[in-house]
């Protein structure tokens, strides 16, 4: 076992952890952070995805040792300090971008750095982004809409409701 | 403005606060105390003979609690069939156990054999990988029609591997074959129906408890319908009593079918539980899923349809080979048969149809109802093989269709398939299809794609499902060994607020959004103060759960009828507040008012008369608001559509890319056109899916090739363009209270021949003569067929 240390959603967390624990045991497990989850095995699907150090991580694809010293942020630490819904979290619920939730956290996760980096992403800009988060329910239609409503461009044109 | 509350409005979904917050629950977030896990021994051979299976080394690793094989299920019932199909001979249908763990034979890759209950899961997989299974391997059955030929069985005892040859409707068969003799115009289509794996993003979990000192036990898992579970384990796997089982299904993460059925992890972790005197949860990985999951499809059909000299149809004829895979699954006998060969008339006039559908076993993951469940492979037969006939006799299949439609002044109409249609109005849908798409504007789009050295094509497909299932005296009638009725209990409690127990299970479906959005329009107060409660059985009267597109149709009509029960009551109570006869009493908004008078009270304070039942006519009315209703349907709901799409196929690569796609559906009343667009959004990913990339393939050894993301091509969000969605047209449903039909599975039922039509009329723009490529349109595929066109 390896002590680490990490601060996860602006708090200071120390843990022992084995070699072989992955960052997504470590917040599922150890910590209750279930909202970061597990929809593969080969790093495909996204619904684990964290931020470490201001990056969009896969948290299937790294050891919990790995995090040692990082800055992690899980999807239970997106929303306004006063518990309500950030701008991308409201865009999903405004746009119908999520159904039975399970992909939404990897989706909030993903998008959320791509709006970062990208302001105003066109169309074609958020599905490619979106490469590595895969959702059965939505057919991505109202996530794309969502991401991009977030990011303050006018999506009244994309089909109705 | 439109209204943002009730029957109509697009409500914002509630459930989504906790999603996005990372707050939902679903079944592998729960952690119970002292919670020891299990891992599954599988079979790596598709095909074999389990000699011997030598647990004691596994047995006294470290951390071991219990370790379970085949045998220790051999005095328990098998996971049965739901459905009893006959042979057009009048013969049962084969149907061999399917038992909680393989004894004496693996017959799939990933059939569990044995399983390892362990403190850590790290310990459990060590213990499994030192079972040691002596498995004599044997040929493995993978190819349909190959497996009704020869002497090797997936099951011995029944000394075939033909499960059914069922016929439909059997007396209608001569006149059929007669009118295809005797037709002006044949058109013949052979095509697959490509096996799918519905992929739900949840892998499936369940975790059991067991309490000694009572002996009850209670199963947290990944299912639609909790109920349904808890019966079948409790009447035919498990006699666990009824009253001593609550199933659970938390928050669940997608299911399209395959959450339906009950798999042989929950009978494990359930004894399992009990064995070890500890609680116990197994946790699918991924490839587990693509193993075992049910999976969907999986159809060969030749189809015939016989059209006279001016192109009316005449008579449908179809052959189809069905794959059941190596186990029965509940619904695997229905889903090619009555969910499939009821819809082989679609929505038109034609006379005569008949279908023959020989349900056949393989050394493959079991086979069941995926979202759309047998219409999809019904609508998939008849669109493509009206395209194909349209183009035979030089007509636009636009026209084609038109001309052979049932026409709104014939409903209720029955079907040469024998349902009895109550609504619709394709032509209205057809309509407003070429608007919205702009079917007028495609030669332009024609000429600009080619332009850019591209081909272009317009592909369009009616259809029409049977939802709602199911009234149960006829699904009875049709082999069904269960009712498919649900039900709702609506309770008020003192202080006027609502809990809706409802049968339906929601996973994605936004019922907690919208039986609200119903219930306070009926009661005229704020839908936020009631809370739907749901996948519990020890909370919920009883349900038959989600599938089918039937949560609104169904549950929902119950939800209505308990609320009406509940008006009624609170009409005496208000009456007896009010001094007035109940005859006098009207509810409007909310309020209960003496007709012709200023006299009213409020729901609320009826709510707490009953509570508080002081000056209460108490031998007439029993104290207490909560009622209960389960509601029956009267028929199959009939949503139907009109959907076209436009492609774009690069001719150097075979590449498809989808640029236009309208969907315009009759779905009847809408209660929240934002959830009913998603759902529809939902299916046309799923069928495009079908139709561009996925497939479940199986080598001719058995080894499943499509085991992970890496090799199933999933849809991702650059494979997918917009769509434009439109239920404007609907006709509402003549049978249940709101009218509704159903809107879950339409856009995976009418897509996928959308798409191959257009992809067709492509090619043959381009001058190949490509009258067919089956699914999946692969880059491959299509630039094979054009080049050896």
């Amino acid at each position: 076992m390896t002590s680490i240390t990490l601060t996860i959603n602006g708090k200071s967390v120390t843990r022992d952890v084995a070699g072989q624990t992955l960052l997504v045991s470590l917040l599922r497990e150890n910590l209750r952070l279930t909202g970061t989850h597990v929809g593969c095995d080969t790093s495909q699907c996204g619904a684990c995805t964290v931020h470490v150090n201001g990056k969009a991580v896969k948290s299937c694809t790294m050891f919990a040792i790995e995090a040692d010293g990082t800055a992690v942020t899980t999807i239970e630490g997106m929303a306004n300090a006063d518990g309500s819904l950030s701008v991308l979290q409201a865009a999903f619920q405004e746009h119908h971008g999520l159904q039975c939730g399970f992909c939404t956290p990897g989706m909030i996760m993903s998008a959320s750095k791509l709006l970062e980096q990208n302001p105003k992403p066109t169309e074609s800009e958020v599905r490619h982004h979106l490469e590595g988060n895969i959702c059965r329910c939505t057919g991505y239609h109202n996530i794309v809409k969502a991401i991009m409503a977030a990011s303050g461009q006018d999506v009244s044109a994309i089909a109705a409701e | 403005m439109p209204k943002d509350t009730g029957i109509g409005a697009s409500t914002r979904r509630r459930e989504d606060v906790r999603f996005l917050k990372g707050n939902g629950e679903y079944t592998d977030d729960i952690t119970s105390y002292g919670q020891a896990v299990a891992i599954f021994a599988r079979s790596t051979v598709a095909h074999g003979t389990i000699n011997s299976i030598d647990i004691s080394v596994a047995e006294s690793m470290p951390g071991v609690l219990a370790v379970f094989t085949g045998a220790d299920f051999a005095d328990v019932g098998g996971n049965p069939a739901g459905w009893l199909i006959n042979s057009r001979n009048g013969e049962p249908m084969k149907e061999p156990k399917r038992p909680v763990l393989a004894h004496g034979k693996v017959r799939h890759v990933g059939d569990a054999y044995a399983a390892v209950i362990a403190e850590t899961e790290i310990q459990a997989r060590n213990a499994v990988e030192a079972i040691e299974a002596d498995i004599t391997e044997l040929p493995a059955i993978i190819d349909v029609k190959a497996a009704l030929t020869g002497d090797n069985f997936v099951h011995d005892e029944i000394g075939t591997n033909q499960c059914f040859d069922w016929g439909w409707i059997e007396d209608n068969r001569a006149a059929t074959d007669a009118a295809i003799k005797g037709a002006a115009h044949v058109t013949t289509l052979e095509l697959v129906n490509n096996r799918l794996i519905p992929n739900a993003m949840e892998p499936r979990c369940s975790m059991a408890t067991y309490k000694p000192s009572d002996g009850e036990y209670t199963l947290h898992t990944t299912s639609q319908n909790p109920h349904l579970t808890r019966l079948l384990i409790s009447a035919f796997v498990m006699g666990i009593p009824e009253n001593k089982l609550t199933v659970i299904a938390p928050d669940v993460g997608g299911g399209f079918g395959s959450k339906i059925y009950h798999y042989g992890e929950e009978a494990l972790v359930l004894a399992a539980a009990k064995r070890v005197g500890r609680p116990v949860k197994w946790t699918s990985d991924r490839t587990e899923a693509f193993l075992t999951d049910a999976h969907g499809r999986d159809h060969v059909t030749k189809i015939e349809l016989a059209t006279d000299a001016d192109g009316n149809f005449l008579a449908f004829r179809t052959e189809t080979y069905a794959n059941v895979g190596a186990y029965l699954s509940n619904f695997a006998t229905a889903t090619p048969t009555f969910l499939h060969g009821t819809l082989m008339a679609g929505n038109y006039t034609v006379p005569h149809v008949y279908v023959n559908v020989k349900g056949v076993f393989t050394n493959t993951a079991p086979v069941d109802a995926y979202r759309g469940a047998g219409r999809p492979e019904a609508t998939y037969s008849l669109e493509r093989v009206i395209d194909k006939c349209a183009r035979e006799l030089g007509k636009d299949p636009i026209a084609l269709r038109r001309q052979n439609f049932i026409k709104p002044d014939q409903y209720p109409f029955t079907s040469a398939a024998g349902l009895e249609y109550d609504s619709g109005n394709y032509d209205a849908l057809m309509d407003k299809m070429q608007e919205v798409a702009d079917t007028a504007g495609f030669a332009a789009r024609r000429a600009a794609s080619e332009a850019k050295g591209m081909l272009r094509g317009f592909g369009v497909n009616a259809y029409i499902e049977a939802c709602g299932i199911a009234p149960s005296n006829l699904v009875g009638v049709l082999g069904s060994r269960v009712g498919l009725y649900d039900a709702a209990t609506v309770r008020v409690n003192a202080t006027g607020n609502l809990s809706v127990m409802v049968g339906a299970h929601s996973h994605g479906q936004g019922h907690e959004t919208v039986f609200p959005q119903v219930v306070s329009e009926m009661l005229g107060i704020d839908p936020a103060s009631i809370d739907i409660v749901h996948g519990d059985t020890s909370k919920i009267p009883f349900g038959m759960g989600t599938y089918g597109s039937r949560s609104l149709a169904v549950c929902g009509s119950a939800v209505v009828r308990a609320t009406e029960k509940i008006i009624a009551k609170a009409k005496k109570i208000a009456a007896h507040m009010l001094e007035a006869s109940e005859a006098d009493i009207e509810f409007k908004d909310g309020q209960f008012s003496v007709v012709g008078t200023n006299k009213s009270v409020s729901f609320g304070e009826v709510a707490l008369k009953a509570y508080i039942p002081h000056n209460f006519p108490i031998t007439e009315i029993e104290p207490g608001l909560e009622e209960t209703a389960f509601y029956d349907p009267a028929n199959f709901t009939y949503p139907s559509g009109a959907y076209c799409c436009e492609v774009e196929v690069d001719p150097e690569t075979g590449k498809v890319r989808v640029d236009r796609f309208a969907a315009v559906d009759d779905f009847g009343n809408v209660m929240n056109p934002m959830i009913v667009t998603g759902q529809v959004h939902g299916g046309l990913g799923q069928g495009i899916g079908q139709a561009l990339m996925e497939a479940a393939r199986y080598n001719s050894e058995g080894q499943l090739e499509s085991a992970s993301y890496m090799d199933y091509a999933m849809p991702r969000a650059e494979d997918l363009p917009f769509y434009i969605v439109d239920h404007s047209q609907g006709t509402a449903c003549t049978h249940n209270p709101l009218g509704v039909k159903g809107c879950g599975e339409a856009g995976a039922i009418g897509s996928p021949p959308t798409i191959v039509n257009a992809v067709i009329d492509a090619l043959q723009s381009g001058g190949k003569n490509v009258t067919h490529i089956d699914m999946p349109l692969t880059p491959h595929r299509v630039w094979s067929a054009m080049n050896n066109a």
